[in-house]
């Protein structure tokens, strides 16, 4: 396919980790932030193309993996619920709430339907006047504006029976939290891509000056890995604390104005818990005092919250880029993608999934490797 | 399984609908067709590569950008013939 087969070609990819490997002189951790990029790492094995003093730690991006508990339990009570469809993205069913996850909630019959886009939802529901449905909006700026959209779409519709369970966070306010803990070992930053299509560049220069760390806007095939790390190390060789953008052909400096019009439409920034991290102030995005009749926490009531239950799955220092998958004890052994105890191990942008995908088999002939 | 902040572009293959916020296009992504909202991408015309995250269109393509990662490898893979070094 145009546009991907050519970032995966072998003499761009090694040309690019040659290159990486002359200009890296000293020890240096960068994180991916998304997801999607660690999978990327993983699948194609780039990090072992890097240099040993060159090491990628993977951030928080994945909606899936910081989506709370207690949101997770709303959207089953809600699926339970007579005359209730609950429309989900795919990755979201095999989440472990506090007791089940919203795939077994299906199997006991609750409505939950997976769709794969918000704007899907909304035509189910212009279709099915007789069910509420809610679509349970989790995930990062890339897919606030298509969320946001829905609500638009379906008040333009005159729609009654469709709400938002709303859970959506913001990159920024995580970096600043990852920089600003004790642990921190991040000196430079692999920004994830598509949210910068939405977004652009500006709200990362605070942060690489506050932190004296560079930000590259990197996209998600090997070539453009790559050329996000090399950018990366040249600024921390020279010393230099900038945002540049290794993703030109799909982010443009200033983001998609006219996504971040209809998301400021719709959204308002928001305090927000994040699973395994925490509440971190102005973190995510609610819904407008305008668009209340949307939100389905209102509409339906806040099912009554379970009570935390032990776990052994170490999500946060992994979301953190403090620990990798295979130092958790449980790792491949009580949590695997069949039976997980954490996001992590779910999503198709969790570091644990990745691993254990790809790279399992390895870990286990080679215990050294972590 | 629906990946959220993943996208690979797909070409643009036709435009329905005048309403700004209806207006729709069908996508091909490598044979795959959907339809996607394109209300974020007013500029975009058929032909064009979009990227497209859960069914929204939000970024057209930049060719000469995407050209341009090339030509600086070929740059500097001629620099690399001149001073050649063991990978790692």
């Amino acid at each position: 396919m145009k546009f991907v087969d050519e970032y995966r070609e072998a003499p761009a990819v090694h040309a690019l980790a040659a290159a990486i490997a002359r200009r890296t002189t000293r020890p240096w951790t960068l994180m991916e932030i998304c997801g999607g990029q660690t999978h990327s790492i993983v699948k194609f094995g780039l990090d072992e193309l890097l240099p040993t003093n060159l090491t990628l730690v993977h951030g928080p991006g994945c909606p899936v993996c910081v989506t709370p508990v207690g949101l997770i339990d709303a959207a089953i009570a809600l699926a339970g619920r007579p005359g209730v469809t609950v429309c989900s993205f795919g990755d979201m069913l095999r989440v472990p709430g506090s007791g089940v996850d919203l795939l077994t909630a299906r199997a006991r019959g609750g409505a939950v339907r997976i769709v794969y886009s918000p704007l899907d939802a909304v035509a189910y529901a212009a279709a099915h006047p007789e069910r509420e449905v809610v679509f349970f909006a989790v995930g990062f700026e890339t897919t606030a504006p298509a969320n946001a959209m829905a609500v638009l779409q379906a008040r333009r519709a005159g729609l009654r029976n469709f709400t938002l369970l709303v859970s959506h966070v913001l990159v920024p306010p995580a970096m600043e939290a990852i920089l600003g803990s004790p642990g921190n070992r991040v000196q430079g930053f692999l920004a994830a891509g598509h949210v910068c299509t939405v977004m652009g560049l500006a709200e990362y220069s605070p942060l690489a000056e506050r932190f004296r760390v560079p930000i590259v806007v990197t996209g998600f095939e090997p070539v453009d890995i790559l050329q996000g790390v090399l950018d990366c190390v040249d600024h921390l060789e020279a010393g230099r604390a900038e945002v540049t953008n290794a993703y030109a052909r799909a982010v443009r400096t200033a983001g998609n104005p006219h996504a971040q019009r209809v998301m400021r439409d719709v959204f308002t920034v928001v305090d927000r818990e994040w699973r395994g991290l925490g509440l971190i102030p102005r973190s995510g995005l609610g819904l407008r005092p305008e668009f209340a009749e949307f939100d389905a926490l209102r509409r339906h009531g806040r099912p009554e919250p379970a009570p935390p239950t032990p776990t052994e799955c170490i999500a946060g220092d992994i979301l953190r880029g403090q620990a990798k998958p295979a130092e958790c004890p449980a790792y491949g052994v009580r949590c695997t993608p069949e039976h997980p105890l954490g996001a992590p191990m779910v999503s198709s942008e969790g570091a644990c999934a990745a691993y254990y995908r790809y790279r399992r088999r390895v870990e286990h002939a080679d215990p050294s490797f972590a | 399984m629906a990946f959220m902040c993943l996208a690979v572009p797909g070409r643009l293959l036709d435009i329905a609908g005048d309403d700004e916020m209806f207006r729709t296009g069908r996508v091909s992504f490598g044979g795959v067709i959907k339809t996607v909202s394109l209300a974020c991408v007013p500029e975009a015309r058929v032909d064009d590569y979009v990227v497209v995250h859960v069914g929204m269109a939000l970024s057209v393509v930049d060719e000469a950008e995407a050209a341009r990662v090339f030509a600086l490898l070929a740059e500097m893979g001629e620099l690399a013939d001149l001073e050649p070094e063991p990978p790692p």
